[in-house]
């Protein structure tokens, strides 16, 4: 019986229509900004619990993605539970009703399979990829986890995933150098209740609190397949699949509806300067502002200027700090885009004998110059240009963090148009130098920033340490398993 | 768009808009009348069994000549319209001549720094405007020039990259910001456990002469010495097309082709490396670790500990390749593998642990690997003891079934993307295997039994002979080091370790 009813169903053959358009294009020696609309066909469906999927056919490699993107992250936290949703994640790869602790990877690899996840102040995704043969086992395994995790949990459990990652936050945060800069930045762009104001990865405090009785309730409230996306992309039969979908998914009763998260405002109304010791040789700044949400207008612009200030040689701030004084060992600038607001980082790393003043003197300069007049059309073009392309290399690979499944879900997540790919890349065609400037005028005021100087420990023996400020979240990272 | 190493791209969140396209995709199931019967549960009690493994059929090899002889590898890959270009080199590290130790890492990071009618800023602009990427690389033995376009791109490209290989300028100026900047870098390392960890473990097993003992970036000695004169002359001597593949993956077909490489790379004169009079590159003998001991690297206050365990290992052109892949799996190679379960899943030690062998034309290390927690590192040693034990005992038809197929039926996944392929590619010029070996793989990685996995357990591991690299708080992880009783332990400084810092002189 056909329980799932088809919504939509995407006719644009991706691979024929950019392919021929390519060739037209190399043949009259046009730009790529004139080839065919980069679509990824799929079909959407939803079960009656809720739970949406999204189907894509790629026979390239026999081999499919299957990506689950659950609608919760480290922004649904409650205070004092911090890094919980990660916590979380990790402890869905611990065994469910029907699969045994361990059996998880281990029946995975058996068919030669892989899986991870990851979690970000947004949503949690996992990835199993598969050959073809073994799509159903993969199904398996997600439902099981989906509709039986609390059936096999256990405290003995939670505390084995809590000590996996707090070593997870010692490897990649603690004993990395700067390593402490991001989860200090978060805490000072955002309020104290704000979702983005503690790092996904959670405090060692709130990691050691976590308990059984919390991974119960947060599955009931936030892991029904009402709150889930399917994504399955690669070498499928999309009717075979969505039968497969169903036999595994459709007893899986709904959950509750979880409503939106309702953000308090998050304004930095005056510069704000911290200073960080760490175990490094080499100061570096980190200059960062507020700025709007992904695929709010100003987003795009943003990385754009990000691009125009420190992607690749030719970049204003590259070329001064490091190409023409060379006072500088490194700089990138980023806009890292989320759903509720985002954050735009310059980041700098001052040469031997060189200090932050001398930095952010040039970097204030650059501002100001972008401020005052627009960038050439061609540092535009080129930016665009590197985004045209990026497109293209994100359609190669069906599975994983990143691949078309993983897409498809970010994307019906983020915009409800799980093929958004070239309304997304349209928002890049269509900025000119004007709009660039209209960005940085509007976001990157500078009188509404945190500037955060990392710098060498006084004292060789002491551990990173803070004159000012305090240790908080990683706003821009995702946690992977 | 994020772009910030570490942080991860795909971001989304509640937007209204998905949650109304949600509730109108529901409520539309409703009200036709579709969706709502309950489900019938389906039979868990054992997961699916799964059907035959698909066939891998990886489009065929196709190899010609231009017409000054450079080799051309082509596999076409028509589902996205890029290419993916390598310049394989027979160029490496192996080479660098005493008290230059960077050389052939620092020719390969001056190739685009002014190339034919271009300087260094004019090229880095021609190709990010093209959208198109071009890095070079150079490890121990290969040196690789990449280029990844889009196909409307390949034509101006593909001039872009033939000047960069065939035609660098080498200006003296790009030389010294390089300089400093790859002495900095060196500097920088300092501050990074699992750098010092490389640098130290590489150092312990071969030795400071040895050409696997020093990083390929070198020395400071060595970055010091490199003159524009040694970068000519290395490059005249090793970039010839007879000393050089060219490997192509993507949409583009043969016909289409061959006009275009004839048309940037037909003209590179110069024969092979041998009529140039350059040595063969063979690596020196180095000494096997005879008896373990352990060397502790004081870094304090650090709140994980980095720990490399190993010995010298095998070529990659060894009989055993496909066992030792394998028995290498079944130890630290996989997310089930021994040492990850047992440090990081049992004992919650670790984020993960790994193990490995590096396969290079002369023997490379195997080392097994992980950050733990400093409070816990001695108890890590011995369960990386207790593993490197246990691989020479028995291994299970289960733990080599499941070893196998991982290794075997995940294999197609090596060739989605164009770049992927090419590298794959890659290891067929530089150790000049038959155009069968990936066809054949999944046979080969079948065919290995669990005498294989023990055999080659007990010929290449040894727990009593290996080196141990700690880069830890030596104040809380000395002394229960030491009373594991594990061989000698040497305690150094970072400075000890790494060398004095190098000097950067500030321009």
């Amino acid at each position: 019986m056909q329980r799932v009813l088809t919504i939509f169903l995407a006719l644009f053959g991706l691979s024929t229509a950019v392919r021929e358009a390519a060739a037209q294009a190399e043949a009259q020696g046009i730009a790529p900004a004139e080839m065919a609309p980069i679509r990824v066909p799929y079909t959407w469906h939803v079960l009656p619990n809720g739970l949406t999927v999204l189907l894509h056919e790629d026979p390239t490699t026999p081999t499919v993605g299957v990506n689950v993107w659950y609608h919760v992250g480290s922004g649904n936290e409650d205070p004092g539970r911090t890094g919980f949703a990660h916590l979380f994640e990790h402890i869905m790869f611990e065994g469910s009703g029907h699969v045994p602790e361990g059996m998880f990877d281990q029946w995975l690899e058996a068919a030669g399979g892989d899986t991870n996840g990851s979690t970000n102040t947004d949503r949690t995704n996992y990835w199993v990829n598969v050959p073809s043969n073994a799509l159903e086992l993969a199904l398996f395994l997600e439902s099981d986890r989906m509709g039986y995790l609390l059936e096999a949990m256990s405290p003995a459990k939670v505390d084995g995933q809590r000590d996996v990652v707090k070593n997870e936050r010692r490897q990649s945060y603690e004993n990395r150098p700067y390593g402490m800069a991001f989860l200090t930045l978060g805490e000072n762009l955002y309020p104290p209740e704000h979702p983005y104001h503690w790092p996904t990865i959670g405090s060692m405090e709130d990691l050691s609190a976590a308990s059984y009785e919390d991974v119960v309730g947060f599955f009931g409230r936030y892991y029904g397949p009402s709150n889930a996306s399917l994504a399955i992309a690669g070498d499928i039969d999309s009717e075979e699949t969505i039968g497969l979908v169903e036999k595994w998914f459709g007893e899986i009763p709904a959950g509750e509806p979880v409503p939106p998260i309702d953000p308090p405002a998050a304004v930095v109304s005056a510069e704000k300067r911290l200073t960080l010791e760490d175990r490094v040789q080499l100061p570096r700044m980190y200059m960062c502002w507020l700025t709007p949400a992904h695929f709010a207008p100003g987003d795009a612009a943003l990385d754009v200027v990000a691009n125009v200030l420190a992607g690749g040689k030719n970049s204003r701030l590259y070329k001064r700090l490091v190409y023409d004084l060379q006072i500088a060992q490194d700089v990138s600038a980023g806009q890292f885009s989320s759903a509720l607001s985002s954050e735009f980082c310059v980041i700098t790393t001052a040469r031997s004998g060189h200090t932050l003043e001398e930095l952010e003197r040039v970097v204030q300069e650059e501002l100001d110059r972008l401020e005052a007049e627009p960038p050439t059309e061609r540092e535009v073009e080129r930016a665009v240009h590197q985004y045209e392309a990026s497109f293209l290399d994100r359609l190669e690979r069906v599975g994983g963090f990143g691949g078309k499944a993983d897409q498809l879900n970010a994307y019906f997540f983020a915009t409800g148009n799980p093929d958004y790919f070239q309304e997304d890349l349209a928002r890049y065609r269509a900025l000119d130098p004007s709009d660039i400037q209209a960005a940085l005028r509007s976001h990157l005021q500078d009188d509404a920033r945190v500037i955060l100087n990392v710098v060498p420990a006084t004292t060789e023996d002491e551990a990173p340490e803070e004159l000012t400020g305090a240790v908080g979240p990683a706003t821009t990272g995702s946690e992977a398993r | 768009m994020s772009t910030l190493a570490g942080a991860f791209t795909a971001r989304g969140g509640h937007s209204p808009v998905v949650g109304a396209s949600a509730v109108v995709a529901f409520l539309a199931a409703a009200l036709l009348g579709v969706a709502t019967l309950p489900a019938q549960a389906p039979d868990r009690s054992e997961p699916p069994e799964l059907g035959p493994p698909p066939d891998f059929d990886l489009p065929p090899i196709q190899r010609f000549h231009l017409s000054n002889g450079l080799e051309v590898m082509l596999l076409e890959k028509h589902q996205v319209p890029l290419v993916q270009i390598h310049l394989v080199v027979d160029a490496g590290s192996i080479r660098d001549p005493e008290g230059k130790k960077g050389l052939a890492s620092m020719a390969a990071a001056m190739l685009d720094e002014g190339a034919g009618e271009r300087d260094a800023l004019a090229l880095a602009d021609a190709i990010d405007y093209l959208g198109a990427d071009l890095g070079i690389s150079a490890g121990e033995h290969t040196t690789v020039v990449r280029l990844h376009t889009p196909l409307a791109r390949l034509d101006p490209a593909l001039e872009i990259m033939a000047d960069i290989a065939l035609r660098p300028t080498f200006p003296a100026e790009e030389l010294e910001r390089q300089r400093i900047e790859r002495l900095t870098t060196l500097l920088q390392w300092r501050d990074e456990p699992r750098a010092i960890a490389a640098v130290a473990f590489a150092e312990t097993l071969y030795g400071e002469i040895h050409p696997y003992g020093v990083p390929a970036i070198g020395t400071a000695e060595g970055l010091q010495s490199i003159t524009p004169e040694d970068l000519s002359d290395y490059h005249a001597a090793h970039f010839r097309p007879g000393n050089a593949t060219l490997i192509v993956v993507g949409d583009v077909t043969g016909g289409t082709l061959s006009p275009l490489l004839e048309a940037a790379f037909g003209a590179w004169n110069g024969g092979s490396v041998t009529a140039a009079g350059l040595p063969a590159a063979g690596v020196p003998p180095a000494e096997q670790v005879e008896a373990r001991h352990v060397t502790l690297i004081d870094k304090p206050g650090a709140a994980q500990s980095e720990i490399r365990i190993g010995r010298i290992g095998v070529p990659r052109l060894t009989d055993d390749y496909y066992s030792i892949l394998v028995m290498n799996t079944i130890l630290g190679g996989s997310f089930t593998s021994r040492l990850n379960q047992n440090l990081r899943e049992d004992k919650g030690y670790s984020y993960g642990a790994f193990s490995a062998f590096d396969f290079r034309p002369g023997p490379g290390p195997f080392l097994a690997a992980a950050a733990v927690q400093t409070e816990v590192t001695a108890e890590a040693l011995t369960e990386f003891m207790r593993e490197l034990t246990g691989i020479l005992e028995a291994v299970t038809e289960t733990e080599l079934e499941r070893a196998r197929n991982y290794l075997a039926l995940g294999f197609p996944q090596e060739f989605q993307t164009v770049a992927g392929t090419a590298g794959m590619l890659g290891e067929l010029a530089v150790y000049d295997l038959p155009d069968d070996t990936f066809d054949r793989y999944i046979e080969r990685v079948q065919a290995v039994t669990v005498a294989d996995v023990q055999r080659v357990a007990r010929q290449y591991l040894d727990p009593e002979k290996v080196a141990i690299i700690v880069v830890g708080d030596r104040e809380v992880v000395e002394a229960p080091i030491r009373a594991l009783d594990l061989g000698p332990v040497e305690v150094r400084t970072i400075e000890e370790a790494l060398g004095p810092p190098p000097v950067v002189s500030v321009p």
